[in-house]
């Protein structure tokens, strides 16, 4: 077996619970060894069943998953070696946290002295020493997290599976267990697959994201290209922030092409993501951060076809940078996000602006059905 | 200036003190107002369980203890014994007493009352004391200790004068003792009682025994069902619980009954065994141990169900998930971290149903036979057919006790406070 070979394969995998609707629908996905894959989706995209499919917890109705290349549908739970932290962390509540992190040892018949040694080891690396005596519940919620993460590295399991384990987190505390899984990750070479409904944590995490969306992957990729180049329309609204505009495609020359929009019935350019037959339909996403603002009569030559005029209503500063609000056509609101080094240089409110950017940056996609 | 300040100082601290003070005051003022209306709120309940729980369980729990006739009918021996050391016959004045105390109730019509006590202790009483009192000569000839011997010689017998002191109150402990199969002798020391009285430790260590089977055959059944109902999407489970229910839409005695037309010989179930050629002469299935058990169970089964149902429904899925991919094969899952979890439950079940169980009287009245009769059954015996309070108090108080040191065992072992109940 090569080393390049993926440790997990999911085969045509689909599941269905009512016999109607597909949760998850012909699903092929590849799991690199060694990778931090995270599986990114809002809820009810199927990506917690996928999770759950590989776990053992769930049966796939079609296809096959293969773990190391040997088919999995006929190996229950405990004989798959996959380690896993939930949601809730299900610490067992009647046992202490050295117990805990013991159980997967005692339940393979490992020696006495040999798991009490292990457990200490693996209370150390989540800087947990001196824990081992007490119960969860005595524990903080950030602590019971990393006691479930322990327990899941304890028997050294070839694949860690997390459903949402940071969930129930506050703002801060979930940002530093962010880092501190990635550098369990990086430190031990594990493969993990992690769950979240949280793009900026995928962001963070991930070597790879894959984006569910019912039932079915929209993209999979790196972070920085899954942001920058999202290929459909669902991931580009689902992660970071977005300015859409709907319109129909009226030409396309090479990448570039030429949209109709609505507001003010004007035409703009654009980078034409998928292919949509000229007159079709089409949902054209402009992040926030990558246009600009300009008093309006300024126009730059050559570039007429990459700004919209509209009427600066608010600006709001946040410390880090400023967003303008801007109204176009009376109704539509379209948010410009700028570093705080412009917020006095920016048009005053109430004027009439243009907003305008670079043609790579304005991307059309096919208009979600 | 310094000084100015220091004054000022001293003002403001001064100041705070009192606005210290002011405010331990305004908190106990509102501690105060919610504390009365916590007791006006718990009053009603409380007049209520005083005047129908308390008071007349306590009156009649204390009959168990007190031993009023005696003193009240025969008084003048009553007191002549209270000196007499129990070694040897009592002295004259003793004999002289009680020929007056007789006379003097057989005048007010109460030595009957006197006699039914006295024959408890020593079988027999109730015809010396009647036969004494018919034979007692209008004029004294000799002693009154020869005069009474000469009536009846048990006059002369050591042990009959110890059971006429015994019974003479105010507090006694016949009862408890007796309910225990223990007596004192003339000496007044504890021995057990003659070997065919001996009846209540066997019938409590029955009650105990019955009271324990159904407790667990309760739980053997009933901790699947619980299981299967917690694993039910909420609606279902609510049809589920409804239908576990059911029985007690049924009134006990119907219930019971319905047990006897069940499992009597010429009953449902036999005519049935027989018709299918399972069996060739009905089996006795009723007035023994076995309907005693099926109708209690039938009876207690949904005490157990719906404690132990609550528990398992608070225990979330992922945490026998987490135990399988942990490496947990199916049963030890269940044993390690799924059961322990349950135990809150599978304690309230097993207290409930126990402590019910001690206190049943017409499910083994009605299916069971005569060696099948629990406590209770005495108890009722005693304080309806015979009207012997004291015994029928006394075995109360075993009933009593037994419960409350169960409850205590339970309260250590598992702690009250984790008790769920429905």
């Amino acid at each position: 077996m090569s080393t390049t070979e993926p440790i997990v394969r999911f085969v045509g995998i689909g599941k269905t619970y009512d016999g109607v609707s597909r949760v998850v629908d012909k699903l092929d996905l590849d799991i690199e060894r060694g990778e931090f894959l995270t599986l990114l989706g809002p809820s009810g995209s199927g990506k917690t069943t996928t999770l759950m499919l590989l776990a053992g917890f769930e049966t796939p109705t079609a296809g096959e998953i293969l773990l190391e290349g040997k088919p999995l549908s006929r190996v229950p739970p405990y004989q798959r070696n996959i380690g896993m932290v939930f949601q809730n962390y299900a610490l067992f509540p009647h046992m202490s946290i050295a117990e805990n992190i013991g159980f997967p040892l005692s339940v393979r018949g490992v020696a006495g002295a040999d798991i009490a040694k292990r457990v200490e080891r693996a209370l150390d690396m989540v800087q947990l020493s001196g824990f081992g005596h007490r119960r969860p519940s005595q524990l903080s919620g950030g602590q019971q997290q990393r006691v479930a993460v322990a327990r899941a590295l304890v028997f050294e399991p070839k694949l860690i599976l997390m459903d949402e384990p940071l969930g129930a987190l506050d703002k801060q505390l979930r940002e530093q267990m962010q880092l501190e899984i990635r550098r369990l990750h990086q430190r031990l070479g594990v493969t993990m697959v992690y769950v979240t409904h949280d793009q900026s944590e995928a962001l963070t995490m991930s070597d790879r994201i894959a984006v569910f969306h019912r039932g079915s992957i929209q993209q999979l990729d790196k972070p920085e290209p899954m942001y920058e180049y999202p290929k459909n329309a669902f991931v580009a609204r689902f992660i970071g922030e977005n300015n859409r505009l709907e319109g129909t495609l009226e030409s396309v020359r090479d990448d570039r092409c030429t949209i109709h929009v609505a507001i003010g019935d004007s035409r703009i350019e654009g980078t034409l993501v998928e292919p949509v037959p000229n007159g079709g339909a089409v949902t054209v996403s402009l992040r926030p951060e990558r246009v600009q603002i300009r008093d309006s009569g300024h126009t730059i030559d050559g570039h007429s076809g990459c700004q919209l005029p509209g009427l600066l209503q608010e600006i709001i500063y946040l410390g880090d940078h400023v967003r303008a609000r801007v109204v176009m056509a009376g109704t539509h609101e379209f948010m410009v996000k700028r570093p705080i080094s412009e917020a006095h240089t920016l048009p005053r409110i109430g004027s009439p602006v243009e907003v305008f950017w670079a043609p790579e940056h304005c991307r059309a996609f096919a208009r979600e059905s | 200036m310094l000084r100015g300040a220091a004054a000022s100082l001293h003002a403001a601290l001064a100041s705070v003190d009192k606005d210290a003070g002011n405010l331990r005051r305004a908190l106990r003022k509102s501690r105060r107002r919610e504390q009365w209306r916590a007791a006006a709120l718990v009053l009603p309940l409380f007049v209520f369980l005083a005047a129908c729980f308390v008071v007349p369980i306590g009156a009649m729990l204390s009959h168990g203890v007190i031993d009023p006739d005696i003193v009240r009918i025969l008084p003048t021996v009553t007191d002549a014994l209270k000196s007499w050391d129990g070694h040897e016959l009592p002295p004259e004045s003793a004999y002289a007493a009680l020929i007056t105390d007789i006379r003097a109730a057989r005048e007010a019509g109460t030595l009957a009352s006197a006699a039914t006590r006295l024959n408890y202790d020593v079988p027999g009483f109730r015809t010396l004391l009647f036969g004494t009192g018919r034979q007692l000569p209008a004029e004294l000839s000799g002693s009154s200790r020869e005069t009474l011997i000469a009536i009846d010689p048990k006059w002369g017998d050591r042990e009959t004068w110890a059971a006429l002191r015994r019974a003479g109150g105010p507090l006694t402990d016949f009862y408890v003792l007796g309910a225990l199969d223990l007596r004192r002798d003339a000496d007044g020391s504890i021995t057990g009682a003659p070997r065919e009285q001996r009846v209540f430790r066997d019938v409590l260590g029955r009650t105990l025994w019955i009271s324990a089977m159904v407790t667990v055959i309760c739980l053997v059944l009933g901790y699947p069902v619980a299981y299967v109902i917690a694993a039910q999407p909420p609606a279902r489970a609510g049809v589920l619980l409804f239908l576990v229910l059911l029985p007690f839409w049924t009134s006990l005695l119907v219930r019971t009954v319905a047990w006897v037309v069940l499992l009597q010989k010429e009953g449902v179930l036999n005519s049935l065994f027989l018709s299918l050629g399972i069996i060739d002469e009905p089996l006795k299935m009723i007035f023994n141990r076995f309907a005693v058990y099926v109708a209690m169970v039938h009876v207690l089964l949904p005490f157990m169900v719906l404690p132990v149902y609550s528990v398992m429904r608070s225990i979330p899925a992922s945490y026998v998930r987490a135990a399988s991919s942990l490496g947990a094969r199916p049963f030890t899952a269940f044993w390690r971290v799924y059961l322990p979890q349950t135990l809150p439950g599978i304690g309230a079940g097993c207290l409930i149903v126990f402590i019910q169980a001690l206190g049943y009287y017409i499910t083994p009245a009605l299916v069971g036979g005569a060696d099948d009769q629990m406590i209770s059954y005495f108890i009722a015996f005693y304080a309806g057919r015979t009207v012997n309070w004291g015994m029928a108090a006394a075995l109360s108080i075993m009933l009593l006790t037994a419960t409350l040191l169960l409850y205590a065992v339970y309260n250590r072992l598992i702690g009250v406070e984790r008790m769920r109940l429905g």
